[in-house]
This record gives C-alpha cells, sequence and structure tokens, in this order.
C-alpha cells in the first residue's frame, strides 16, 4: 500500500531530516509512528501528502510512484490519502453537516452521494445527533471526530493522523481511538505520529520510531518505548 | 467541469463580491471611471476621423481663381494644362457671371441686394477634382506656378488640422487611460487578494481532501471578472446616455446639419460596446490572476 525506498530529505537550508528510510505499509494495517520531536515525522507525512519532494529515492502509493507525479496529479493523490490534524481544522461558520458535506462538494460529487454518505459517516464517529450544530458547540474530542468524518467521506484507502489526540485530555483521547480503529477495521490504513505513550502501549499495534531521520525500531504490537 | 461544480464556483463568487462589498464597489467604479474616459475619448476621435473621411470626399475639388484680363483662348488652354497634371480627375470651367448666379441662388431672398453692385467682382475660376485627397498638395503647388492662375484654394488645412488634433488626442487618451487602467487592475487585484485572504483557512482544507487546483483558483478568477465587466457596463451606460444627450443637443439647438457630420448613436456604442466588455473582463481576471499568483499556493 505504501512503501518507502532509500528515502532520504535534505531541505534546503541543510538540514537533514530523513537518512535512508525503507518502509512497507500493508493494506489495512494500523500503524504508529513516534519518536522525539526533530526525528523526522513531520517531514515523513510531508512527503507523503506531496507537500515536499524527497532528496532521493521514491515513494510508492497503490503501487504508483508518487514522486513522479505531476503538481496537476497531487489533488488526487489527496483523495486517496486523507489526513486530519492535532488542530481539526473546522470551519466555525459551517455545520458539522456542512463541514463534511463540504468535502465532497468540493470534488464534485454529486447532492445524491452527499445525501447519503455525510450521515453515514456521522454515524460512524457517533455524532449523528449532532449534525446541525456549530464546531464551538463541541468539545475537542467531538471536534476530532467531526475532522475524521470530514477525512474519510470520499472514502481514502490511507487516512494519515498527525498528533490527533495532541489537544484532547486522556478521557477524550480515547473516543477519538475508538473511532480511528473501528475505520481501521474497515480496511482503511491508518498512519498516526503520536508521543501519546499510554496510547500506543494500549492499542498494541504496529511501532515504528524514528531518530535523527532513521528507523531504530519497527515493531509489531510495538510499544512506544520513550520515557515522557 | 460538471454543471454542479460550476454552480458552486459562480456561488463562491458572488459571495467573494459580497463579502468585500466595500472594495468591490471601489473595483466596479474604478472600472467605470477609467473606461467611461476612454468612451469619452472614443466619442472625439472617432467622430473627429468620421469628419475628416466625410470631408476628403467632400473636399476632393480645388478652387482655382483665374487672373482678370484672360482672353477665352487663353482660359481655354489654361483648362487643358490644369486636366494634364497627374493626380488630377477632371476640371470645370465656372464664368464669373455663373458664379455670381450662384451666389444670388445661395443668398436666397437677400439676392437682390446682389443686383446693386455695378460691376460683377468675382473671378472667373476652374474647379479642379484630383483622384485622391493624398495628390492634392501636388497639384496644388503645379496649379500655382500656371501662368494666369491668381490663387488656388483648398480645403486640405481644415482636414490636416482635424487630423493632427485626433492623433494628439488619441495618444494623450491613451497614455491617461493606460495609467486609469493599471490602477483598476491594481484595486481588483487587491480586492481578490482580501477575499483570497477571508477564505484561507476554507482552501487549506481543499486542498487536503483533493478539490483540483482549478476548482479552488475558477471563484477568484470569475469575482475579478466579474467587477470588471460590471464596471465596463457602467460605463457602457454613462457613455451612451452622455452621447445620446450631447447628439440630441447639438440635433435640436444647434444645426441638424452638423449632427449628420456626427456618427449616430448606435453606431457609437457598436463600436464601443465589444471594446468595453473585452477590457472590463480582462482587467478583472488580469487583476485576479495577479492576486492568485502572489497569495494562493496551490
Amino acid at each position: 500500500m505504501i512503501e518507502f525506498r532509500n528515502i532520504h530529505k535534505t531541505y534546503d537550508n541543510g538540514v537533514q531530516a530523513l537518512n535512508g528510510i525503507n518502509l512497507k505499509i500493508n493494506k489495512g494495517e494500523f500503524v504508529f509512528l513516534v519518536g522525539p520531536s526533530g526525528a523526522g515525522k513531520s517531514t515523513f507525512i510531508k512527503l507523503l501528502l506531496k507537500e515536499e519532494e524527497p532528496s532521493d529515492g521514491c515513494i510508492l502509493v497503490d503501487n504508483e510512484d508518487i514522486t513522479r507525479f505531476s503538481r496537476r496529479k497531487v489533488p488526487y493523490l489527496r483523495r486517496k490519502i486523507s489526513v486530519v490534524f492535532q488542530d481539526f481544522r473546522l470551519l466555525e461558520e459551517k455545520t458539522l453537516y456542512e463541514n463534511v458535506a463540504f468535502a465532497m462538494q468540493v470534488v464534485g460529487a454529486s447532492p445524491k452521494d452527499i445525501r447519503r454518505q455525510v450521515p453515514m459517516v456521522l454515524g460512524m464517529v457517533g455524532l449523528s445527533d449532532r449534525a446541525k450544530q456549530y464546531p464551538h458547540q463541541l468539545s475537542g474530542g467531538e471536534k476530532q471526530r467531526v475532522s475524521i468524518a470530514r477525512a474519510i467521506v470520499n472514502r481514502p484507502i490511507i487516512l494519515i493522523a498527525d498528533e490527533p489526540t495532541g489537544n484532547l485530555d486522556p478521557e477524550t483521547a480515547w473516543e477519538v481511538m475508538k473511532v480511528l480503529r473501528h475505520i481501521s477495521r474497515r480496511g482503511t490504513t491508518i498512519l498516526m505520529a503520536t508521543h501519546a505513550k499510554d496510547i500506543v502501549d494500549v492499542m498494541q499495534q504496529r511501532v515504528v520510531a524514528l531518530e535523527k531521520g532513521r528507523i531504530v525500531r519497527d515493531a509489531q504490537r510495538g510499544i512506544y518505548g520513550y520515557e515522557t | 467541469m460538471k454543471l454542479r461544480s460550476f454552480q458552486y464556483i459562480l456561488q463562491q463568487s458572488f459571495k467573494g463580491i459580497w463579502r468585500n462589498r466595500g472594495m468591490s464597489v471601489a473595483s466596479i467604479s474604478s472600472v467605470a471611471a477609467s473606461l467611461t474616459i476612454l468612451g469619452l475619448m472614443m466619442v472625439l476621435v472617432l467622430n473627429m476621423s468620421h469628419l475628416a473621411g466625410l470631408a476628403q470626399t467632400q473636399f476632393d475639388s480645388v478652387q482655382v481663381y483665374l487672373e482678370n484680363d484672360l482672353t477665352p483662348e487663353a482660359i481655354e488652354s489654361l483648362g487643358q494644362d490644369m486636366t494634364a497634371i497627374t493626380g488630377v480627375s477632371y476640371v470645370l470651367y465656372e464664368s464669373k457671371e455663373s458664379a455670381l448666379a450662384k451666389m444670388k441662388d445661395r443668398w436666397g431672398t437677400q439676392g437682390y441686394l446682389l443686383d446693386t453692385l455695378e460691376e460683377n467682382p468675382l473671378p472667373n475660376s476652374y474647379i479642379v477634382h484630383v483622384s485622391h485627397i493624398n495628390v492634392s498638395d501636388r497639384v496644388v503647388s503645379e496649379l500655382n506656378t500656371l501662368p494666369g492662375v491668381d490663387e488656388v484654394k483648398y480645403y486640405r488645412d481644415i482636414i490636416d488640422n482635424l487630423i493632427r488634433m485626433a492623433g494628439l488626442i488619441r495618444s494623450v487618451g491613451l497614455a491617461v487611460i493606460v495609467i486609469l487602467i493599471m490602477i483598476a487592475t491594481f484595486i481588483i487585484s487587491n480586492t481578490i487578494k482580501l477575499t483570497i485572504n477571508a477564505r484561507k483557512r476554507e482552501i487549506n482544507i481543499m486542498k487536503y481532501v483533493g478539490a483540483t487546483n482549478w476548482f479552488v483558483r475558477w471563484p477568484f478568477l470569475i469575482e475579478g471578472t466579474l467587477l470588471g465587466f460590471i464596471g465596463a457596463a457602467i460605463a457602457l451606460g454613462l457613455v451612451y446616455m452622455g452621447y445620446q444627450s450631447i447628439f440630441d443637443m447639438i440635433a435640436t439647438r444647434f444645426f441638424v446639419i452638423f449632427s449628420a457630420y456626427l456618427l449616430t448613436v448606435e453606431e457609437m456604442m457598436r463600436r464601443t460596446m465589444v471594446m468595453f466588455a473585452v477590457l472590463g473582463a480582462g482587467v478583472g481576471a488580469l487583476g485576479s490572476i495577479i492576486s492568485l499568483r502572489r497569495f494562493l499556493e496551490v
């Protein structure tokens, strides 16, 4: 599903962010990306979203080398690889329903598809009864669940979660994790960058640890492995 | 593009205009002002060129006054010499008697005043028709060298002045218009910048969920084009009303004759309409593109 082949990334200012990354992630896997700040997690994600280009190596997504994609094809890549952020990025003037529907509108989905798909994903994240509310009426955990609903509404094959629980208290963080696990079980590949030790330790999924731009550990049913 | 995408994009464009009402009004006004001035200039220049064109066809003749003491034979041979000049298509003789008769005719009821003259003061003359206004200068100088020619009268000066003035107005006007259009483009580009800023979050999300670059760009492009287009429509309306009233004023208060030398209102509109629409929309689109390139990273 995702394959990094000998990926190097050196920024223009000389910072070596990634240094020879080889990694394969299979369809439907749930992978935690851990490591200290500055280890290269953000660069890893940016390369996958094609916000940055690798200095060397190639990245395969769904058997296609995305480093060879032209800028024009990037939007179509982003329909396959969806992303949720620590800061939710919801539109405050739109209701939950509209926030999720927006993601479908801008890729040209039919109103019929939108009417069918939006309530379904809102149901998946457990917010069916809040569809008409606005983001400011929601807790952090609920906002993150809306952002997850928006990320999966166009049926991506990979969901990237960049510190999705970073702004949440432990209890609401678990609501979000339950939703992610549910989506994972339905076959979506999930890659989650995180610093949340207790979540990684309890989930018992694959853990890939980055340090100084290299993979230092890759364990099935792994643990966080750093002191917090 | 799918129809519903088009609807969405159009809706966003109008939202953008409404969101920055103040700047939208400023943009529309600047385009309208620039094009109104352009219209004014066109009214002047087009009419002067039109008039010059008319003059060229009507004043393609030169009147040659002859000295008073020529014999009929000398007059006859002078006529042949004139016909021989290259560029002359034909000549007509007008005796002093027929010139006086014509003048009487023209004076109408006051014609009897001419009867009191003891002697006919008008000279014999030839009316020399030239094949083209361009050769008239040369023809006139050759006519002047012929013996027995007293004076040569023609209207080249008036036409030249008209053409020169039209040219001057055109160049000065163009410089002013270029500056005004640059200002209008700048104002529109600023308006679009505001819309882009207001929608930053939305654009960011659109990019992450996979909206195509053109889907993101279109609303801004259409917003700018619409602003320019509305400005052009207002300018066209102003020029139309302005020219209509000038035309009516000249036709009713001055001479009906004179208004025949002006371009009709319909003709004027026909010549300005397409130009205004293209310029207005073009300025708007250009303003948008400038802002899109500078402020929208897609």
